[in-house]
């Protein structure tokens, strides 16, 4: 009686130090450390979108909880590169990643480097101003408009 | 003989982009995919690169998707059919392979792309990208540009009089 009890109380400290000692996003780590090691970029946002795609055809029966990546890196290691040279650096990193059961199996890519990046924030930030401006001549207009009639 | 009849499985026109979709012959991407016998696959890898070699020169638009272009089975998928469609590329100069019907097509365009995932665009036999940069190139103008100077855009006045 005693020895059961005792046989199934180090079973389960053996699983809560399996559980303390591996990750449980083993692939984020993986693209993390790798990403990082390689470009060192200046930002690297990793988002796990897999809970959107779980119930998919293709997914059926896969257990893993990383299975759809959306990476934004913005690196100086992008220069002078166009953006499939871009990508295809990333795929090679995370080569095996990509290529073990279960692994990754899509990978959303947005390559800048940090020049382009400070460009499209001006393109973005002038956008919202030009729709801003818009919006007012529009109240004005809706505004004169009723008292002219 | 045998790389003849891989070919055809591979190069049997998925379907037509989404403009003229409903106008595409269904019977085009319904006929039988014969299974390769053992001797067929070893020698497949030559025959694959030859077959994806011919897909690729079959139509100066290229697209090597997951399910077809009327049922795409893939969301990265479908947003490039849907890109192609607004960009209003010209179903003669289209063609779209579904990965799925052919698991050596499927793992052989990875290869020979030296990418790893679909879809894949080829323009003029020139691999241009997956969906993300199709995207982006969608919404800086650079896909527009591309597809004017290959002229593989519908054009105009042709595409009323069609209607």
């Amino acid at each position: 009686m005693y020895r059961r009890y005792a046989l199934g109380f180090s079973n389960v400290s053996r699983q809560l130090s399996t559980m303390s000692s591996t990750s449980a996003t083993p692939l984020e780590d993986a693209i993390r450390a790798k990403l990082t090691a390689a470009l060192s970029p200046i930002t690297l946002e990793i988002y796990n979108d897999s809970h959107l795609h779980s119930h998919h055809k293709a997914m059926q029966g896969v257990t893993s909880k990383e299975t759809h990546f959306r990476l934004v890196i913005i690196s100086d290691s992008f220069a002078a590169k166009m953006q499939p040279a871009r990508h295809r650096m990333i795929y090679a990193l995370l080569r095996d990643e990509m290529a073990q059961e279960g692994g990754i199996h899509a990978l959303q890519l947005r390559t800048l480097t940090p020049d382009e990046e400070k460009r499209q924030q001006k393109k973005k930030a002038a956008e919202a101003a030009t729709k801003e401006a818009a919006k007012e001549t529009e109240k004005a207009e809706s505004k004169t408009e009723p008292t002219e009639a | 003989m045998f790389s003849r009849s891989v070919a055809s499985s591979f190069l049997r026109q998925a379907a037509r982009p989404a403009a003229a979709a409903s106008r595409a012959p269904l019977s085009a991407f319904r006929a039988p995919v014969a299974p390769l016998t053992p001797f067929q696959i070893r020698l497949l890898s030559d025959t694959t690169r030859t077959a994806i070699d011919k897909a690729i020169a079959s139509a100066p638009v290229v697209l090597f998707m997951k399910g077809t272009p009327e049922t795409p089975q893939c969301g990265f998928s479908r947003a490039v059919i849907q890109i192609l469609g607004i960009q209003g590329v010209s179903p003669e100069k289209f063609a779209a392979f579904n990965v799925l019907e052919d698991p050596e097509l499927r793992a052989g365009i990875k290869e020979y792309s030296d990418w790893p995932t679909i879809p894949q665009l080829y323009v003029d036999k020139q691999f241009v990208g997956g969906c993300d940069i199709l995207v982006s190139m969608h919404q800086n103008g650079d896909l527009q540009k591309l597809f004017e100077e290959q002229k593989v855009l519908v054009e105009g006045e042709e595409g009323e009089k069609k209607e």
